[in-house]
C-alpha cells in the first residue's frame, strides 16, 4: 500500500474537520439552522454542507437574518445561491425594529447593530425553535474568538458565558442542550482567512461581486469609504459621492462597511492584496473599534 | 518568512500552488507564566510576520497599560485574549492560534500551565501531535515540567521539543543548557516518549525561535521553528485497521443508503470486506461516494460517504471494521479518566458516554488508583476530584465497540456528560476490555460469604425483591408502603420497611436536601435495601426520590426483576390540600426550600411497574395493585 500517498493538504484536512462537525450536528440536534450571512465565510460553509450530505441536501435550512440596510448586490446574490442550491431560505427581519425606524445614521452603530442583528437573531432562534445554529465565525478574526469553542453553548437568554464553557476534547462535542437553550456552532473555526480564500479560489465558489475590485459611487468619513448603496444614505451639506476604484474585504451593513483602494480585481491578486496589506481584517469593521473586549462584551449578549 | 515573501509579489500563483501542498500541524504549548509562553507564542507569530500593523498598535497601546516588559512592546498580550484574563496577567483557557510558514500551516493550542488547569491541557493536548514544553534555563526542569509531559504523553503525543528558554538570563551558558536537556531526556524516556527534541533559546530576544542565535555558537542544532517545519508525525497512523464510526445515515433517494463518516483508522477501497460492530454483520465496500465524485480508497482523516454491497441495518454509532483486525466489543473497561467538573465523580452514578459516534449511559464502577500528575505516584482513592486523573473500570449499558487509545485514538477515547446540568465532566481513554467483574483487584478483598441468596431467600419460601415507592409528598407513600408491608406479613411473608423519613434521623442524618445529598440518601436507602435482599427480605420503600437518574441507579444496584417502581401518583394540589407533614405550609411560609413539585421538579418514573393514582384508589385497591405485580413478577409464587 501507498502510505506516502495517504496524505492530506491542510485545506484538504480543515474540509473534513468541518464535515464532521456539519454532520455530527445533522445527527445530534433535532432542530439545527445554518445561518447565512451572505460573505465569503458563509460561502464557503455552505459548501461544507453540501459536501457532506452528497449526494443528498443539507438536512436544514438557511437563515439570513436581514438588518434591511446590507448592500443590494448581496440580496440578489443571496436570492440567486438559495435558487441554485435548492435549499429552504428563510429571511427574518425585526419586524419592531423596522417600525421604530432603527438605522445606523439614526441610532449609531452599537444600537443598530444590537436591535436589527443581534435581537433579530435571538428572535429567530425562538420563533422557528431552532436548537442549533451555525456560524462561519473563525478564531483567527479576534482574540476574544481565540477561545471559542466548536459548539458554543447559549443559555435560555443566548447569552455566551466564556468562563463556563464546556471543555471540548477530540472531535467528541458535546451537543446536549435544555429546552430553551441553544448551540451556535462553529465548523470554520481553525480556518484562516487566507485559508477561506485559497479554498474559494481552488474550488471556483461563487462570492458577491462586491469582493472584487470596482468602480463604485463612496464618501469618505472618518478616514473610511462608504459606499453610497442607495437612496437612503444621508449625504452632508456639500458633500457628494464620488466614484472610486474599491473593493470590500468584509460585508456587512453598507453604512457600517468600509471599503478599501484596490484594483484587485481577480481572486489570486485579491489574495495577493490581503497578503501584503499590513492591517488586519477587522479593521473595515465599525462596530469592533470600541473599547478593549468590544467584542467579547458583544458575545455575551448574544452577538454571533 | 512566508508572508513576506518575495514570491507573493511577484508570482502570486505560484506562491498559491506552493501553499495548496503545505500539510497542518498541531502543536500545544506548555509551560507557566514565568516560563514565557506567551511571549515564545508572541514571538513565533510576530517573527513570521503574521502580526497585523493595526494589532501591533493595539499591542503597542495596551503594554502601556497592562504589559510587564517596560518600555518594550509585550508581545505576550498578542495571544492573552480574554478581557478578564489581560488584566490579571494569567491564561485562563485553551486558545487557538493560527500561522503558516511556506512549509506548513500551523494550529497552536495555547494551554495554562497551573495544576489547576490539567483539564485545560488535556483539551489542548487531545488535538495536538506534538508538544513544545517550555523550561525557565534559571529553574531546570520542574515539578510542572514532569506534569505537562506526563499530561500529554497521556493523550497520546509522541513529539515533544524541549524549549529552554531564558537563556540570556543564565549567559547563554552550555553546561546549564546540557544539564537540563540530560534530565529532561531521561525523563521522558521514562515516560515513554519516543521522539523528543531540545532547542537553547530566547523568546524574549528572539533567539533560535525563528532567526539563529549568534550568542550560541556551541549549538549548531535547528532552531524550535526548523524543527516545528520539519517533524515528521503523521508517520504514526494506523493506516491498517479500517474503521469507521458511522455518524449519519444518508437516504436522499430510496435505492440509495449511504454510511457518511470520517475514517478514524485504515484504509478503505471499493470492494474490502467490511464487518459492521457491535452486531457483526458483515457486507462489502461498494462505493466511496464524495460530492466531487467516487473515490478509490480513502484514509483518515477524511470525510466520506460509503455504500455496501448488501442491505443491512446500520445505523448511527455502529464501527464499520477490517474484519481481519475488528476492535473490541465489551460492555466494560478500563480507561484513565481526567475528573473536569467540580462535582466530584460519583462511582455507581449513571452517566452519558460519547465513545466516536455512540453515546450511551454507563455507570465508573470503581476507581483503582488517582495518578499524582507531579510525583506520577498511584494513590488509592473511590472518587476523582476537578483536575485529577485516575485509572477506572466503566461500565456500559450495553455492549460497545473500542479499541485501546494508544493504538486507535479515534475509537478508543470517550467524554463523559453529566445528565443533569449537561456539562463535559470527564475524558477517557481506555487502555483494555474488562475482562472481571470489578472489585476483582481492591485494597479491601470481597469475601463471598458461604451462604447464598437464593438459600436464604429459598429458607424463607420467597424471591426476594424491592418495592420501591416514589411519588410527591403527601401523595400517600407512607401510608401506602404501610398497609403493604402488613399485607405481606398477613400472608406470611418475610419484609422489611425502609421509610426515608425515618433514614434521615439516623444512617443520613448528616445529609441535607441538596441535590448531592438527595443522591447520597438514595444510594445509602438503596446500599441498605440490597443487604436485605442479599438476607432474603421483601423491602418495601418510601422515598420521595425525585430523580429518575438517582431510581435508576437503585435498579442498576439491583438484579433484573429486583426492583419494582411504583409512582405513588396524586395531583400536586391534592397533596398540598393533605400537607400531612405541613411540609407545604413551611414552603409557603419560606422556611424551606428546594421541595419537590414546588421549586424544584418532580421527575416522574417513565415507565413504574405500578402505577397508583391515590386520588382515586384507595389503600385496599392500591396494595392489591402491588401484590398482583409482584404475584405476575414470581415474587410471591410459592405462596400461592
Amino acid at each position: 500500500m501507498q502510505i506516502s500517498a495517504a496524505k492530506l493538504t491542510h485545506l484538504k484536512e480543515l474540509e473534513a474537520e468541518s464535515i464532521y462537525i456539519i454532520r455530527e450536528v445533522a445527527a445530534e440536534f433535532e432542530n439545527p439552522v445554518m445561518l447565512y450571512s451572505i460573505g465569503k465565510d458563509s460561502s464557503v460553509m455552505l459548501r461544507l454542507a453540501l459536501k457532506a450530505f452528497s449526494p443528498g441536501k443539507p438536512p436544514f435550512p438557511l437563515l439570513h437574518v436581514d438588518t434591511t440596510w446590507k448592500f443590494r448586490e448581496m440580496i440578489e446574490f443571496r436570492e440567486r445561491t438559495a435558487r441554485e442550491v435548492g435549499m429552504e431560505l428563510i429571511v427574518h427581519i425585526n419586524q419592531e425594529g423596522v417600525e421604530q425606524g432603527v438605522s445606523p445614521f439614526t441610532h449609531g452603530s452599537r444600537v443598530h447593530t444590537d436591535v436589527m442583528k443581534t435581537q433579530a437573531l435571538k428572535q429567530a432562534m425562538e420563533r422557528y425553535r431552532f436548537d442549533a445554529a451555525f456560524g462561519g465565525a473563525r478564531r483567527d478574526e479576534e482574540k476574544s474568538r481565540a477561545k471559542e469553542r466548536v459548539y458554543s453553548f447559549r443559555d435560555r437568554h443566548h447569552r455566551w458565558d466564556p468562563k463556563g464553557q464546556r471543555p471540548e476534547l477530540w472531535s467528541l462535542y458535546n451537543g446536549r442542550v435544555h429546552k430553551g437553550e441553544s448551540m451556535r456552532i462553529f465548523p470554520l473555526s481553525n480556518w484562516t482567512e487566507l485559508d477561506i480564500w485559497q479554498y474559494i479560489y481552488l474550488e471556483g465558489i461563487p462570492i458577491v461581486p462586491l469582493y472584487f475590485a470596482a468602480e463604485r459611487p463612496v464618501v469618505e468619513r472618518d478616514g473610511t469609504l462608504i459606499m453610497v448603496d442607495d437612496e437612503r444614505m444621508p449625504l452632508d451639506d456639500g458633500e457628494s459621492p464620488r466614484l472610486e476604484q474599491v473593493r470590500f474585504r468584509t460585508l456587512g451593513c453598507y453604512p457600517l462597511t468600509g471599503a478599501v483602494r484596490s484594483n484587485a480585481v481577480t481572486l489570486p491578486q485579491i489574495i495577493q492584496e490581503m497578503l501584503l496589506t499590513r492591517t488586519s481584517e477587522r479593521q473595515g469593521r465599525v462596530i469592533d473599534h470600541d473599547a478593549a473586549g468590544s467584542m467579547e462584551e458583544k458575545k455575551k449578549e448574544g452577538y454571533f | 518568512m512566508s508572508h513576506a515573501s518575495t514570491l507573493i509579489e511577484s508570482d502570486i500563483e505560484s506562491y498559491l500552488k506552493q501553499h495548496e501542498h503545505k500539510d497542518l500541524l498541531r502543536f500545544i504549548t506548555c509551560g507557566s507564566v514565568d516560563d514565557g509562553k506567551s511571549t515564545f507564542i508572541g514571538r513565533l507569530l510576530h517573527d513570521s510576520a503574521l502580526v497585523y500593523e493595526d494589532q501591533l498598535a493595539a499591542v503597542r497601546r495596551d503594554s502601556t497599560r497592562y504589559g510587564t516588559t517596560g518600555d518594550e512592546i509585550d508581545l505576550a498580550l498578542l495571544v492573552d485574549g480574554l478581557q478578564s484574563e489581560r488584566e490579571q496577567g494569567i491564561t485562563i483557557d485553551v486558545a487557538y492560534r493560527y500561522f503558516s510558514t511556506e512549509r506548513r500551516k500551523f494550529i497552536i493550542a495555547d494551554t495554562p500551565g497551573h495544576e489547576q488547569y490539567t483539564r485545560n491541557m488535556a483539551t489542548g493536548a487531545s488535538t495536538a501531535q506534538l508538544a513544545v514544553i517550555l523550561v525557565d534555563a534559571r529553574n531546570g526542569v520542574q515539578v510542572q515540567t514532569r506534569r505537562h509531559s506526563y499530561i500529554c504523553s497521556l493523550l497520546g503525543i509522541r513529539h515533544m521539543l524541549l524549549a529552554v528558554n531564558k537563556m540570556d538570563l543564565v549567559d547563554w551558558d552550555e553546561a546549564t543548557y546540557e544539564a537540563i536537556r540530560t534530565e529532561y531526556t531521561t525523563f521522558a524516556n521514562r515516560l515513554g516518549i519516543p521522539h523528543v527534541r531540545c532547542v537553547p533559546l530566547s523568546a524574549l530576544q528572539g533567539d533560535n525561535v525563528v532567526r539563529p542565535s549568534e550568542r550560541m555558537p556551541w549549538y549548531d542544532g535547528p532552531t524550535l521553528m526548523e524543527l516545528l517545519e520539519t517533524v515528521e508525525v503523521k508517520a504514526e497512523r494506523n493506516l491498517r485497521d479500517l474503521r469507521l464510526p458511522v455518524q449519519t445515515v444518508l437516504r436522499p433517494r430510496h435505492d440509495f443508503r449511504g454510511f457518511a463518516g470520517t475514517l478514524a483508522a485504515g484504509v478503505a477501497r471499493p470492494g474490502d470486506p467490511v464487518v459492521v460492530l457491535p452486531r457483526g454483520q458483515r457486507s462489502h465496500i461498494a462505493r466511496i461516494v464524495t460530492y466531487e465524485g467516487d473515490l478509490q480508497q480513502a484514509f483518515p482523516p477524511q470525510a466520506v460517504t460509503l455504500t455496501l454491497s448488501d442491505e443491512i441495518d446500520i445505523s448511527r454509532g455502529d464501527l464499520l471494521c477490517d474484519p481481519q483486525h475488528p476492535a473490541t466489543v465489551a460492555d466494560a473497561v478500563d480507561a484513565r479518566l481526567v475528573w473536569m467538573a467540580e462535582r466530584p465523580l460519583q462511582p455507581g452514578r449513571r452517566y452519558d458516554v460519547k465513545l466516536a459516534t455512540t453515546t450511551l449511559p454507563a455507570v465508573v464502577e470503581r476507581v483503582y488508583h488517582r495518578i499524582d500528575v507531579n510525583s506520577l505516584e498511584h494513590h488509592p482513592t473511590e472518587t476523582l476530584a476537578l483536575n485529577e486523573i485516575g485509572l477506572c473500570r466503566v461500565q456500559f449499558t450495553a455492549p460497545v465497540a473500542f479499541d485501546p487509545y494508544e493504538e486507535i485514538p479515534g475509537t478508543g477515547a470517550f467524554i463523559v456528560i453529566d445528565r443533569m446540568s449537561h456539562h463535559t465532566v470527564g475524558a477517557g481513554m481506555i487502555t483494555r476490555a474488562a475482562t472481571e467483574r470489578a472489585g476483582a483487584d481492591t485494597e479491601v478483598p470481597r469475601r463471598q460469604p458461604l451462604l447464598s441468596k437464593a438459600q436464604r431467600a429459598a429458607q424463607k419460601g420467597q424471591r426476594p425483591c424491592v418495592v420501591w415507592l416514589t411519588g410527591l409528598s403527601g401523595s400517600g407513600k407512607s401510608t401506602l408502603a404501610n398497609a403493604l408491608e402488613q399485607a405481606l406479613f398477613r400472608q406470611g411473608y418475610h419484609s422489611y420497611l425502609i421509610d426515608a423519613g425515618n433514614v434521615r434521623h439516623g444512617l443520613s442524618h448528616d445529609l441535607d436536601f441538596s441535590r448531592d445529598a438527595r443522591a447520597e440518601n438514595v444510594r445509602r436507602i438503596a446500599e441498605t435495601a440490597t443487604m436485605f435482599v442479599d438476607a432474603g427480605l421483601i423491602v418495601v420503600c418510601a422515598a420521595l426520590s425525585p430523580y429518575r437518574d438517582d431510581r435508576a441507579m437503585v435498579r442498576e444496584r439491583l438484579e433484573p426483576g429486583e426492583f419494582i417502581e411504583v409512582h405513588v401518583d396524586a395531583p400536586l394540589a391534592l397533596c398540598q390540600q393533605r400537607d400531612s407533614d405541613g411540609i407545604y405550609a413551611r414552603a409557603a411560609a419560606g422556611e424551606i426550600s428546594g421541595l419537590p413539585g414546588i421549586d424544584i421538579e418532580y421527575e416522574a418514573p417513565e415507565h413504574p411497574e405500578v402505577h397508583i393514582d391515590t386520588a382515586h384508589q384507595g389503600v385496599e385497591e392500591s396494595v392489591e395493585a402491588i401484590l398482583r405485580v409482584l404475584r405476575a413478577k414470581g415474587g410471591l409464587e410459592q405462596f400461592d
